[in-house]
């Protein structure tokens, strides 16, 4: 296997990802100079400088901005797993804002009503709880594709509004609702900084953080490790041939689905139990999260090592964009640059097909000197002008990824700013 | 007479491997020359340099005896060069019609009009007895017509010079004919056609001449008329290939499979009925079920390893009945499968060679410790199946099994299924699509597995494997079993007309 880890560690598959990055920076900057060109030198300088803005900062420690990345990381890194995760199994969960917010609430619930449980381990057991809220819910969508075939992509978004609206009445119908605020009355539980707020004085941090790196390398080894990731994976590339090979492909993708809603809803848990007095609106919008979870995915190419280095990524920028802020710009000026990210990226994919079909055409063969008779299935001539259309392309995940993102990009759209 | 198409000395290299090493390819007006050659030959990076895929780093191409540059298919079609391809680039829910203008549309004040299109579509139909329905759904037709909504694109597009990349591999001998018919009709109308193939019977059929490739290299362009169908195979395959087998009397051991009342009455989705098919198969012998395609053996196949479910009767495999168990189950219990269709069944095409050679045992203990995969045992076992088999491919263990050649693939599927455990090996047309030196490989393989005492339930469409490595046969008719033969005391007639159902006797089991 050491040609494959070879190739497995090399930068270039990630080099799309970093040029629609840099593409996305470049437009914030643009946008930085229109709105204000006399503070735009010191604002990019901030905006870059992230969380280290500190340094320049002699009222907040860079460490600080250090912990609060890290607490930004939490949902981004959950949520992009749950999608990634699902992805590299051939599933597009856009369902994960659901599954945040079925997992945010039975979080909260378990924290408050379990008080036979001693406090400090009582966030176990209401984060469990939030996993399993989100894997439940999730597992709707992997029934329903598995046995009826019906699109997860429809059945998670139709799930999306179902949580929501379920959430919504059930914090009234539980007893969880602060009238005044409008929103879940606050926990006290929290999980554990495991001596994190001392590296990170005054900061979000929470240990959280650890709980989902360690969760990230955890579905890694699941995905490429074990025979279960392998009968995973297999059921995503080829569902048939999976069958074929007795591999029980209804349970697999059962399976998939339940573990992106794990994953999502532990985001949900995760965040409510951070001790930052987070609490759910009750609002009829849906959490960005979950739709942030496709971006980090997208970026991390799928893979959940690359999934973290994504969220550390977007979180580093979300808190660049509170330190503009302070300088009077729009922190909005963040989500517009990573909904451009979002939307090079989406590019990316594009623009890796077409580098490794230039590629190809240049290198692919050492396999053509005894590959001559499958080459057309490689990359099909084009019967001239007429067949285009014709190509049946092979189910590659990027292209799903790409009808599913134009698909339900209105709808994210619509909900952050709805 | 004249050339209508010179390639003169074409060389295309890739990293590591010469393609095309000074090939010459000339092709006379109203000929059909023959373009022969083992998969990986370089054929098809010929047709791909005269399709405009490939810029050729020497050589030249002549169109009408006027030098060409070819950049791009556009190019090709320019010049009148039209290709049918071996998997049909078709719109699946379009028309035929709508099929046939894709791309050259015609248009009144910027709105589709297709009135003079079907005129000519029905046209051509009708001139080469295509009988074909312009309004059919392209998904509603069968695979032979679906050829021909390709050859009428051609004709569409008045192109001269019509290139048939391996049409044969996926019709029944009757559409064979018929295609070969037509082809005769193309060149009596001044169409020129170069013909890729590996059957030597099509090439002695229809080809006038033919160019013969090996390992990327010109080896020969022979008349067909004065050329023996031996001496073209070896200068095919560099070798004397032969594809006659001394079977001797098989060797039978205890029955192993027990198919019983085996019924399917569920009609749509697609499939063909089963009709009350019984019959046992035995150790050492290889016992074919012959017929035309689609008459039920692939429901049948598809019954007996589990991938279908609805069926009533009995299957019992070494003693266990398996008529309810999973597949896996079965796979476990001594059932091996190399499947019809390698693309959908065979092989997950993005996952690497090795990855696909343990499709079906990557769970055994040998691969795995409590659910974490071994990956050096999996990349020595895989490295002993690719030395062994002989499956060649650019990265070797590491090769995607999609970018593997065709013959490749199925020997990586034929290596899988053999050395796993198992007794009972059903091979569903396990040489189908490949050239003569993989299809002796293959034969030789079967055999040899008989010889060692397995049970090969073989389903084969071609008559000459059906007659040549079988030890009985069994002739399939619209969903039952009507033909239970000795291929020794056999004829291609008579099974021809068993096949056809022509003739037909009951087929019982004696117990």
């Amino acid at each position: 296997m050491n040609n494959l880890k070879r190739k497995r560690f090399s930068l270039t598959p990630a080099l799309p990802s970093l040029i629609s990055i840099l593409i996305g920076l470049l437009a914030g900057i643009i946008v930085i100079v229109i709105a204000d060109s006399s503070k735009a030198l010191l604002a990019v300088r901030n905006l870059l400088l992230g969380p280290l803005y500190g340094i320049y900062n002699p009222n907040q420690s860079s460490l600080t901005g250090i912990g609060n990345m890290l607490f930004f990381m939490i949902p981004l890194l959950m949520t992009g797993l749950s999608v990634g995760f699902a992805f590299k199994t051939g599933l597009f969960n856009i369902g994960a804002s659901g599954q945040f917010m079925a997992g945010s609430y039975v979080a909260i619930l378990l924290a408050r009503k379990l008080t036979g449980i001693p406090n400090s381990w009582r966030w176990l057991v209401a984060l469990a709880g939030a996993a399993l809220a989100g894997m439940l819910l999730a597992s709707i969508a992997g029934i329903l594709k598995a046995f009826r075939n019906v699109n997860e992509v429809i059945t998670s978004i139709m799930l999306n509004y179902t949580s929501m609206y379920l959430v919504n009445h059930l914090i009234r119908a539980t007893g969880l609702y602060d009238p005044l605020k409008n929103r879940t009355l606050p926990v006290q539980t929290e999980i554990p900084k495991f001596g994190l707020d001392k590296l990170f004085p005054k900061s979000f941090v929470s240990g959280g953080i650890l709980i989902a790196i360690v969760i990230a390398i955890i579905c890694y080894v699941l995905l490429y490790k074990t025979t279960f990731g392998f009968e995973l994976r297999a059921v995503g590339l080829n569902r048939h041939a999976s069958r074929y090979a007795g591999i029980n492909e209804k349970r697999s993708i059962i399976m998939s689905m339940a573990l992106a809603g794990l994953f999502a809803g532990m985001a949900g848990g995760m965040i409510h139990l951070a001790g930052v007095g987070r609490a759910i609106q009750v609002r009829d919008v849906l959490p960005p999260e979950g739709f942030d979870g496709i971006a980090v995915a997208l970026l991390g190419l799928n893979h959940p090592l690359g999934i973290i280095f994504a969220s550390l990524f977007m979180a580093y920028l979300k808190v660049g964009g509170q330190t503009i802020q302070t300088l009077g710009f729009a922190p909005e000026i963040i989500n517009m640059m990573i909904g451009i990210i979002l939307y090079v990226s989406a590019m990316a994919v594009l623009i890796r097909k077409l580098l490794s079909i230039r590629a190809k055409k240049q290198s692919e063969t050492k396999a053509l000197g005894n590959s001559d008779g499958e080459l057309y299935a490689v990359h099909d001539p084009p019967d001239p002008g007429a067949t285009a259309a014709a190509e049946k392309l092979p189910p590659e995940s990027e292209d799903s990824t790409n009808m599913a993102i134009s698909a339900v990009q209105e709808e994210i759209e619509e909900d952050k700013h709805g | 007479m004249e050339n209508v198409i010179e390639m003169l000395h074409i060389t295309k290299r890739f990293p590591g491997v010469i393609a095309n090493d000074d090939v010459t390819l000339e092709l006379r007006k109203g000929e059909i020359h023959a373009l022969l050659g083992e998969n990986g030959a370089g054929k098809s990076t010929l047709m791909s340099v005269l399709f405009g895929l490939y810029e050729p780093e020497e050589g030249q191409i002549l169109v009408n005896g006027a030098e060409v540059k070819i950049k791009n298919p556009n190019d090709a079609n320019k010049y009148g060069i039209g290709m049918v391809h071996q998997h049909f680039k078709l719109v699946n829910n379009f028309t035929v019609l709508q099929n046939v203008v894709l791309g050259v549309e015609t248009t009144k004040r910027g709105l589709l009009s297709l009135e003079e299109a079907r005129n000519k579509v029905i046209e051509l139909s009708e001139r080469y007895k295509f009988n074909i329905d312009p309004d059919a759904l392209i998904a509603n037709i069968s695979v032979g017509m679906q050829q021909r909504v390709e050859i009428i694109k051609m004709l569409y597009r008045d192109n001269e010079i019509l290139i048939f990349d391996e049409p044969t591999a996926v019709l029944t001998p009757q559409e064979i004919e018929e295609l070969m018919a037509i082809m005769r009709q193309l060149i009596a109308e001044g169409k020129s056609i170069i013909f890729i193939t590996h059957k030597l019977k099509e090439i002695k059929m229809v080809a006038d001449r033919c160019t013969i490739l090996r390992k990327g290299k010109h080896v020969a362009t022979v008349d067909v008329a004065d050329t023996s169908v031996e001496e073209m195979s070896e200068l095919m395959v560099g070798r004397k290939v032969d594809l006659t087998f001394d079977l001797g009397k098989p060797k039978l051991g205890k029955t192993v499979l027990k198919v019983r009342n085996l019924t399917i009455r569920k009609e749509g989705h697609g499939h063909q009925t089963l009709d009350d098919i019984n019959f046992d198969l035995r150790e050492g012998e290889v016992l074919c079920i012959g017929g035309i395609e689609g008459n039920g053996q692939s429901e049948l196949v598809y019954a007996i390893t589990g991938l279908l479910r609805d069926y009533q009767g009995q299957i019992i495999l070494n003693d266990k009945d398996i008529t309810n168990s999973n597949i896996r189950f079965r796979n476990i219990n001594g059932i091996a499968h190399i499947p019809e269709d390698r693309h959908k069944y065979g092989l997950v095409l993005d996952y690497t060679l090795e990855q696909n050679l343990i499709m079906q045992s990557y769970f055994e203990p040998e691969f795995q410790r409590r659910g974490l995969i071994k990956f050096a045992q999996i990349a020595d076992y895989a490295d002993r199946l690719i030395e062994q088999y002989d499956i060649r491919s650019g990265q070797g263990r590491n090769t995607l099994a999609r970018s593997m050649s065709g013959g490749n693939q199925q020997k990586a599927i034929v290596a899988r299924e053999m050395e796993r455990r198992h007794n009972v090996l059903i091979a569903v047309q396990p040489t189908r699509g490949l050239d003569v030196g993989a299809i002796e490989y293959i034969h030789q393989q079967i055999l040899k597995h008989r010889a060692e005492g397995f049970a090969v339930l073989l389903v084969s469409l071609e008559l000459s494997e059906v007659l040549g490595i079988s030890d009985r046969i069994l002739v399939m008719y619209n969903g039952r079993l009507v033909g239970d033969l000795d291929p020794q005391n056999t004829t291609e007639q008579e099974l021809g007309l068993y096949m056809s159902g022509a003739k037909t006797e009951k087929v019982t089991v004696h117990e």
